[in-house]
């Protein structure tokens, strides 16, 4: 396999396109890959049109005056400015969301109607850690697939510059009491009860609700069990600015549309690539696990704004409005994984390792079929352990009851413009840019099958087969 | 052996020493990583051969400069060190015997304090007693959090006390109220805890599953912070001492006045003598050694220490208590082997206060339970109980609220039989009537699946006669929990004739995982608990007729060591309850059970007296009192019910052991008709069921220390004035007339 992946791709492509144009029953003689394509019969095509995001910037900087729908709209307007897609032709919108401004709680119907999309398109929000984008996007894919819409807006907006900070649950209690409270008397008694602890705000929560556990405290002991060292994720980290800025400068990252912030410049690029030395890395103190730990500042992902959206559609109504489609969006997965004895044992950031093999198993191709992967990095001890879950035999014979190792992806092929850790994490604007990134990378590299893989909060993570169209 | 080792390090050994096996270690970076791990047990503890291996090491390490700091860690799963061996305590014979070997361990430890390089303890796991005091010597203590690591000096609970420098060490590191606290009531201390007591310096939580088994890849973890740890300790980069808070200063300036000192030496010992009524040596000679140690100086504190070790390990408490200790760890074993299918699915009849606990602690251990009553209100209720009882747990962080709700998601509520075709394991907790039983265990037996055990909790409907309404009576057993069922730890499995071996492996393999200890006894009217409790309890209710008051009669057992004493028992129990069991059993056994009058009871059920659950019994119960106050009315009924008491065996003392003898003559007849099979399970079934004195260690341990023949001389007098409820059975005679004859070796 691994001599036959390097075999030019580009020789069955005038037959492959016209396989897929036809919606093709059967796949032609597998020469390359394990299958040719990953077209299923009776199963419509569904396409990656076009990716765009904002650019992602560090929480608190530029952004900092804005609110979440206005990043939304952004990255909203911008997918219409560079497809110039007709608004009306839109059936459907799917926005992914974390921290939730309450005042916009379906974020995708107020950015939509701020974006200019018709009233008439039925928008709605989806919450699920940081694969929110992924799920966005993948329920376009089902509702293109079934025949229900030809064209779907996916995407996820994060706005970390700014979160909800509740007064405390006796405060509210006191304060809904004193809206029922009828006289004058009634509403003093209430007031009386007042005591300084009412005061106390109550802040979003940064740990996980079912284990109390922080994420970066998670992933230290992840990589901590796993044995990954505080070098190796330095290293890592270092390798993802060095790879994003070389992206950036390359002029690779086509996917950002500029921001415009009201009074302020123009926003063209994301302002987190920052390409450190390991000798610098290497005097920060842990965030989590003090003093032994090892997950530091500079080798997690960072409080990013940022928004992202694509647009999905039916291959046959994209070519026939004449649009020359990306990628196909073939198989995706959510895998819960939230399994075990209740407690903290089951480390959170750690499903991609699990929902890889049956994405792939699902499809039947090998992890050697693939050309572009792109994972998800929150942080670099996260991706490492589960880089080596994968390439261990004893992982997969205990924890995932299966009988050999998944094997783990070639670093030559791995996260090569940058990742999570070095462009920003928006929660939900992530799954996103990890999908238009693959696609964007399959069409310079001249791949044909792209793999993205996400881990999220709660025990949950997403993987996804992507697969080049032909030029 | 022991002097020529600590001396090992000038001495030219004359004979290459023996492999090591208990003890090893490698050098590391300057740091000696030395690895404890006991090859011929499941858990470490201090043997004779594991100390003489560390001494061994302890001596190369400090000859070898190239160490500047070490690490004691153990490469034993889920242990540190569970404590000092406690067989090594047993075999001694006199009092000076046991102090030379906490002497010995005193040394030992004082000698790592005094380490010219520092020491960091690394623990994971179980780390009590000697274990722990090993710990305290080291410099540095570095714990996981893991569920099993648990830190503990419980010697207290052994009639003993921490006998190798803890009553030294303890009081400095924790300060004296902390120190007495945790010395004095053996609890168990997890891993957070302790480092926000002080006791540990650092702690790191457990790891989830890697590339190899995780508990191998935490100890590996654990052993890579430590040794951090101690070169930072030898760079001077890390430091021992604590930050202390102000709370911490205060505290520590106001102990520093002798005056308070003594006070609290005194506080201490009222409230030990207060709870113990004084019948527990070893508290007392804790804080006697901690006196000893803080108010003179080391030396004397160490001799204090060594000394009241060695005359505790001689009380007739220390052995009874070691006995109870022993013989609990032998009723947390499944004796009938392995089940032929394991219990996942269980269903309780009955959401009453028997039923809804016997649920909670089913579902506590992840079985999925069905709760089932006949009334939604009974159902309400009883899943209130289950909910309040997970949520005390939640509200003291034992668990979280969402473990609570996981937990509680278990537990199916429902009127019918819905899904009993599927239930592995019945037990029925309906009221305590044989019509009542039969007919449940009918449309029982109409829908379960034919593998299916049906148990009965019930306290003294002989199984049998249960069983007779059953098409097959080897699935049927009887399962009796004692109120509160998760608060009491004992669980009576009752096997009748016909009962087979598979079923009853099966309910005692439930009932260990409810976390009980498990008697397993023989059919009969009141099987073994109930039929010791009843003739008790008629001896309480004659003593109240004879002018005892409730108050007084309370006092003289607590005074003999019973955790709760008769009126409260009949109240809590329920006077009901009390009456019932007397009657049936009166019925049953005849004249041996009488004594008292029954009809005491059944006024008082009149009057609606019935026990706490009424607000009225013995006593008054209100919520917001307190101090519980005598109920009138009962007095009264008791003048109704007088009987004049015969002044000879009507004494303090006679009052006691009145009623101790009932006791334990009820019991050794049990044993005699077989009803027990050993003496250990009726030890462990009257203390841990019934609250017989622990520091007599049960019936049997207690004709042992007092003397079968003493007893019988005592219940003869009682015999010639009450009549035949006092005749010693033969079983006692035949141990009475051969003092050589014990129940236990």
């Amino acid at each position: 396999m691994n001599s036959l992946r390097t075999c030019p791709v580009n020789s069955s492509r005038a037959l492959q396109f016209a396989t897929w144009a036809l919606s093709a029953s059967a796949p032609l003689q597998a020469q390359a890959k394990s299958k040719k394509t990953l077209s299923k019969p009776g199963v419509r095509n569904v396409v990656l049109v076009e990716g765009v995001r904002t650019p992602f910037l560090q929480a608190g900087t530029t952004y900092a005056d804005l609110m979440a729908h206005d990043l939304a709209r952004g990255a909203l307007q911008g997918l219409l400015n560079r497809t110039a897609f007709p608004k009306e032709a839109v059936d459907y919108i799917v926005y992914g969301t974390v921290i939730q401004e309450v005042k916009t709680s379906n974020v995708a119907r107020e950015a939509a109607l701020g974006a200019g999309f018709s009233d008439k398109t039925p928008a709605h929000t989806v919450t699920m850690a940081c694969i929110s984008s992924n799920q966005a996007m993948t329920t376009a894919v089902g509702l293109v697939a079934s025949g229900q819409c030809d064209a779907v807006v996916a995407g996820g907006v994060e706005f970390m510059s700014d979160v909800p900070i509740r007064h405390s649950r006796k405060m509210r209690k006191m304060m809904l009491s004193l809206n029922r409270a009828r006289t004058l008397g009634a509403r003093l008694s209430l007031l009386g009860s007042l005591r300084l602890s009412h005061l106390v705000p109550e802040l979003p929560a940064v740990s996980e609700f079912s284990t109390a556990e922080m994420m970066g405290h998670s992933a230290d002991r992840l990589a901590a069990a796993f044995g990954i060292s505080r070098l190796d994720q330095d290293e890592f980290a270092l390798r993802s600015h060095v790879l994003a800025k070389k992206a950036q400068d390359e002029g690779l990252l086509t996917d950002i549309v500029d921001f415009k912030v009201p009074g302020k410049d123009i926003v063209s690029k994301d302002n987190g690539i920052r390409p450190s030395t390991m000798e610098q890395m290497s005097k920060l103190k842990p965030a989590f696990i003090k003093p032994h730990g090892t997950v530091t500042a500079a080798n997690s992902s960072y409080l990013t704004d940022g928004a992202s959206a694509v647009l999905i559609m039916s291959e046959e109504k994209a070519l026939a409005m004449g649009y020359k489609p990306k990628a196909y969006l073939s198989d995706s997965f959510s895998d819960f994984l939230f399994h075990g004895k209740l407690t903290k044992m089951r480390c959170v950031s750690f499903s991609p390792t699990y929902a890889i093999p049956k994405v792939l198993e699902r499809s039947g191709l090998t992890l050697a079929d693939i050309d572009a992967f792109e994972f998800h990095e929150a942080f670099a001890g996260q991706v490492l352990a589960n880089l080596t879950a994968m390439e261990s035999d004893w992982f997969a014979q205990n924890c995932m009851g299966r009988k050999a190792k998944v094997g783990a992806p070639p670093m030559e092929k791995f996260n090569l413009w940058g990742g999570s850790l070095s462009l920003g994490h928006p929660f939900a604007a992530t799954g996103c840019r990890l999908v238009t990134m693959v696609a964007h990378r399959l069409k310079k590299e001249g791949g044909q099958y792209g793999l993205v893989a996400a881990c999220a909060a709660g025990g949950q993570g997403h993987a996804m087969l992507v697969e080049a169209c032909p030029q | 052996l022991f002097y020529s080792c600590l001396r090992g390090s000038d001495r030219v050994p004359l004979f290459p020493s023996p492999a090591r096996t208990h003890v090893n270690y490698e050098v590391k970076d300057n740091v000696a990583v030395i690895r404890i791990n006991d090859p011929t047990s499941k858990v470490n503890t201090l043997t004779r051969q594991l100390q003489d291996d560390m001494m061994e090491v302890l001596n190369e390490v400090w000859g070898n400069s190239a160490v500047k700091s070490a690490v004691i860690i153990s490469t034993k799963p889920g242990c540190f060190i569970a404590g000092a061996n406690i067989d090594m305590i047993k075999v001694c014979k006199s009092a000076e015997e046991v102090s030379k070997l906490s002497k010995e361990g005193q040394m030992m430890f004082e000698k790592i304090e005094k380490s010219p390089i520092p020491f960091v303890a690394a623990v994971n796991g179980t780390c009590m007693g000697g274990g722990l005091e090993f710990a305290i010597a080291c410099h540095y203590r570095v714990a996981t959090k893991s569920k099993k690591t648990v830190m503990a000096l419980p010697e207290v609970m052994l009639g003993l006390l921490p006998g190798a420098g803890g009553t030294q060490r303890m009081p400095k590191m924790l300060g004296l109220p902390t120190a007495f606290d945790v010395m004095l009531t053996g609890r168990s201390i997890r891993a957070d805890k302790a480092k926000k007591m002080g006791l540990v310096h650092h702690v790191i939580d457990p790891l989830g599953p890697g590339v190899k088994d995780p508990e191998e890849r935490l100890i590996e973890y654990l052993e890579e912070v430590a040794v951090g740890v101690a070169k930072g300790l030898a760079k001077k980069t890390v430091t021992v001492e604590k930050k202390k808070g102000l709370m911490q200063k205060v505290q520590d300036a106001v102990l520093g006045i002798p005056l308070v000192r003594n006070q609290v030496y005194k506080t201490v010992t009222q409230k030990v003598m207060k709870q113990t009524k004084g019948l527990y040596p070893a508290p007392l000679s804790i804080i006697e050694a901690v006196q000893a140690g803080v108010e003179k100086g080391p030396a004397e504190g160490y001799h204090v220490e060594a000394v009241n070790f060695g005359k505790l390990a001689m009380t007739p408490e220390s052995r009874a208590l070691i006995g109870l200790y022993q013989g609990q760890v032998a009723c947390k074993k499944n004796n009938f082997g392995k089940p032929e299918r394991e219990v996942k699915s269980l269903a309780v009849l009955g959401a009453g206060l028997m039923g809804a606990g016997i649920a909670q602690v089913t579902v506590d251990k992840g079985v999925a339970t069905i709760l089932k009553d006949t009334t939604t209100e009974g159902l309400a209720r009883g899943h209130d109980q289950v909910y309040k009882g997970l949520n005390d747990k939640a509200k003291k962080k034992s668990i979280t609220t969402f473990e609570r709700d996981m937990t509680l998601s278990f537990l199916k509520g429902q009127l019918d039989y819905s899904g009993f075709e599927k239930v592995d394991m019945v037990i029925e907790a309906v009221f305590e009537d044989l019509s009542i039983k039969h007919k449940v265990l009918k449309e029982v037996e109409a829908v379960i699946p034919p593998h299916c055990i049906f148990a009965s909790n019930t306290s003294a409907l002989p199984i049998r006669e249960i069983a007779a309404a059953s098409k097959r009576p080897e699935k049927v057993i009887g399962m009796h929990y004692f109120s509160p069922v998760d608060k009491m730890q004992l669980l009576e499995i009752i096997t009748t004739d016909k009962t087979s071996k598979d079923t009853t492996a099966s309910a005692v393999a439930v009932g260990l995982k409810q976390g009980k200890v498990i008697i397993v006894v023989g059919d009969g009217p009141g099987f073994y608990t109930t039929r010791c409790l009843a003739p008790t309890l008629v001896e309480g209710i004659r003593i109240l007729q004879e002018g005892v008051g409730p108050k007084k009669l309370d006092s003289l057992t607590t005074g003999f060591g019973f955790p709760v004493g008769v009126s409260t028992l009949i109240d809590e129990v329920g006077v009901d309850v009390a009456a019932h069991v007397a009657e049936d059993l009166g019925k049953a056994f005849g004249s041996r059970f009488g004594g008292g009058n029954v009809d005491v009871l059944k006024t008082m059920i009149q009057k609606g007296f019935k026990g706490r659950k009424s607000g009225k019994g013995c006593y008054v119960y209100s919520a917001k009192k307190k101090d519980k106050q005598v109920n009138s009315g009962t007095e009264e009924i008791l003048k109704a019910f007088k009987l004049t008491a015969p002044p000879a065996v009507s004494g303090d003392e006679d009052v006691q052991y009145r009623l101790v003898s009932r006791f334990v003559n009820e019991a050794a007849l049990c044993l005699q008709e077989g009803i027990l099979a050993d003496p250990v399970q009726g030890d462990i079934g009257a203390v841990f069921g019934l609250g017989f004195p622990p520091c007599l260690g049960g019936p049997f341990r207690f004709l042992d220390s007092f003397g079968a023949d003493k007893l019988v001389q005592k219940m003869k007098r009682y015999e010639d004035a009450y009549g035949n409820q006092f005749t010693p059975c033969q079983l006692l005679l035949d141990y009475a007339k051969d003092p050589s004859k014990k129940f236990h070796k």
